[in-house]
């Protein structure tokens, strides 16, 4: 019998889909998604950060769905995204009013309010803890039980009291000195990148947007190549906190009353850079994330001051950094090269051969 | 298709697909210019046909026939798994024959059949802007295109006539649209670029990882971009026939037997050889 060319896909994408759920069930330990929201934050919180989407729940449900793949999961939340109404906008938040649980300066020895080191890998030596391989809950909960006690305790004997975690700004004191290039306050209507075409140029507002959405390992990558020799010289960061914010919308019966509908954690980072290109004078980057990812969110305020700058440095093109670093865009393009290419194949096959035809029919002439 | 009653009719919501109808008029309004959109992320992958699944999900109603079909075949599974996203969502009517769909979303060709004055071709695009080669940035290749400043693209073209000895690209070859804007006709094969010169039907374009809707509406002059003395050439199908329906003259997808290593060529258009193999097949072209 001659050959007989790929068809039934409908069959081969059922079998395929069977498949995964075989992979994704592998073992014999249920996986709960409290289990990964709860001790599986950190990608949790990368997953709600390049999705912008905070749902802790759901970035876990989408991570169990998937296997525990970053793009997959991302993939899933943007998709269920875009079948949501939006009913409401939030209230601005500031930074300043941040409760914070983390909160450093690289450019103080000591600021008002303290450094707080907070939960941090940054100090920890990277060796595998093979305790950890026969874990006991029960003496874990014990423990977690001791240290609630004792802060318990620490609270208690603190003659203020609790306080709300709220800290100035490390970067308010240089701004009161004028030490900082004057930025006039923006309170234009933001641009949303998620419901328009990114504008070019890009408003200030889309190109934050779009850096606190981007994969974290392609802006991680830009920033340091940024510093590294292509861009500006180094930063200092100023201030980087992590902590959490209120979340309000307008009430729409009471005027000027609003509703608490939550919090979320960011990151938040403001970095020490050159004014201009090569010359003297303190400008911001600024960088905010969901989560805690130090990481991305220096990236972000290093390219933020990139792109401002405008240096011959790729890390001020702004479509070069924009249009690249959506993990949906570029893991969905690089993907596609799996589609067939069959009919574009074959007119590539016919303008070689037509060269060769050409070509010999030259040589008998 | 049975509906899925979880989501909106279609998937998208209904201001989401209002809105997306407003761009495809402007573009229907100024046949070949880019409309910018606000892209709406799918559950199919940007790159996969998710700027003609907007544009579909937004003009589809429930009394339409879809078709879809990837490098000319309904079978394949990228079609396959459109169509079902599409189907579920809207529980419309699906159909393999051309001539029987009001909307017919397609991947890299346009049908061998004509399309008729009440259909509605989809085509997927994955880079809406011709000028790409020309400056990489969005912000320049707009204004080359508000100036109607098109030198780069031909020395381009000049360029690759000195390289290849032809001036025509393989797929994608560009078009001039209404005399007006130099237009990407998504990976087409050129075989299928007369087509959309003064045709019945509605062409839309869809990128919607590049966030660009546009729009080659009936009888718009489409002329393919070449030298006065370099004619437009098609593939050359010549000598070819197909080996399910013995169609000549059409768009062949090429593939050699495993066993005898024996070359043969097979309608690309998979509806089409259907249909001829249906009334009969092995019949003349006509």
């Amino acid at each position: 019998m001659a050959y007989v060319a790929v068809t039934g896909g409908q069959e081969a994408i059922a079998a395929s889909i069977e498949l995964l759920k075989e992979y994704r069930s592998e073992g014999e330990l249920a996986l709960e998604i409290s289990v990964i929201r709860d001790r599986m934050s950190l990608l949790v919180d990368r997953i709600m950060s390049e999705a912008g989407l905070y749902a802790p729940d759901y970035a876990a449900l989408a991570l169990k769905q998937c296997e525990g793949s970053p793009e997959e999961a991302v993939f899933l939340l943007r998709a269920y995204r875009s079948t949501l109404p939006r009913n409401y906008t939030s209230r601005t938040v500031f930074g300043s009013d941040m409760h914070v649980r983390r909160r450093i300066s690289a450019a103080f020895k000591d600021v008002p309010g303290g450094q707080i080191l907070g939960p941090t890998y940054d100090y920890v030596h990277r060796l595998l803890d093979f305790d950890l391989k026969e874990e006991d809950e029960a003496e874990l909960e014990a423990w977690r039980e001791q240290v609630k006690q004792e802060r318990r305790e620490e609270l208690d004997n603190t003659p203020d009291g609790a306080s709300d975690g709220r800290i100035p700004r490390v970067l308010d004191m240089l701004r009161q000195e004028g030490l900082l290039e004057q930025v006039e306050q923006d309170t234009s209507e933001p641009c949303d990148v998620t419901m328009e075409k990114l504008p070019l140029p890009p408003p200030r507002s889309a190109v934050l947007q779009t850096l606190s959405r981007a994969d974290t390992g392609y802006i991680s990558g830009l920033a340091y190549g940024d510093i590294r020799g292509f861009g500006m010289a180094h930063p200092t960061v100023g201030e980087l906190r992590y902590g959490s914010l209120e979340i309000e919308v307008d009430y729409p019966l009471g005027e000027g009353e609003s509703w608490y509908v939550g919090e979320v954690c960011v990151t938040e980072v403001e970095s020490l850079v050159s004014a201009k290109p090569g010359g003297d004078g303190i400008g911001i980057g600024y960088g905010c994330v969901f989560g805690r990812n130090d990481t991305k969110a220096i990236s972000m305020s290093i390219l933020d001051r990139a792109l401002v700058l405008d240096t011959d440095s790729p890390t001020s093109d702004a479509e070069f950094v924009l249009l690249h670093g959506d993990c949906l865009e570029m893991n969905g393009f690089l993907s596609h090269l799996k589609l067939p290419h069959y009919v574009t194949f074959q007119s590539k096959l016919d303008s070689i051969r037509n060269k060769k035809r050409s070509a010999e029919h030259g040589t008998k002439s | 298709m049975e509906r899925n009653l979880n989501y909106n009719f279609a998937f998208l919501d209904e201001g989401s697909k209002r809105e997306i109808r407003r761009s495809i008029l402007h573009a229907i309004a100024i046949p070949g210019y880019q409309v910018p959109f606000g892209s709406r992320e799918l559950p199919i992958g940007r790159g996969w046909g998710t700027g003609g699944i907007q544009i579909t999900m937004s003009v589809i109603g429930p009394d339409d026939t879809l078709k879809v079909i990837d490098q000319g075949s309904d079978d394949s599974v990228n079609a396959v798994s459109i169509r079902k996203l599409i189907g579920t969502t809207t529980g419309v009517k699906t159909t393999t024959d051309s001539a029987e769909a009001d909307i017919i979303q397609s991947r890299h060709r346009i049908p061998e059949e004509p399309l008729r004055a009440d259909q509605v071709l989809v085509l997927q695009v994955p880079q809406p802007e011709p000028l790409r080669s020309v400056d990489p940035h969005e912000e320049v290749t707009r204004r080359l295109h508000g100036d109607g400043e098109y030198t780069g693209i031909w020395v381009n073209l000049f360029e690759r006539y000195l390289q290849t000895g032809s001036a025509l690209r393989g797929a994608d070859h560009p078009v001039l649209t209404d005399g007006r804007y130099v237009m990407n006709p998504s990976p087409i094969p050129r075989y299928d670029n007369p087509k959309l010169d003064h045709a019945e039907c509605l062409y839309l374009f869809g990128a919607g990882r590049e966030k660009k809707i546009y729009a080659v509406p009936p009888y718009t002059k489409v002329e393919s971009l070449t030298f006065d003395d370099q004619p437009f050439r098609r593939e050359d199908m010549s000598g070819r026939k197909c080996r399910l329906c013995g169609a000549e003259n059409v768009y062949f997808d090429e593939f050699f037997d495993a066993a005898t290593g024996e070359r043969m060529f097979q309608c690309s258009d998979s509806g089409f050889c259907k249909k001829r193999r249906e009334k009969g097949g092995n019949c003349h072209e006509e």
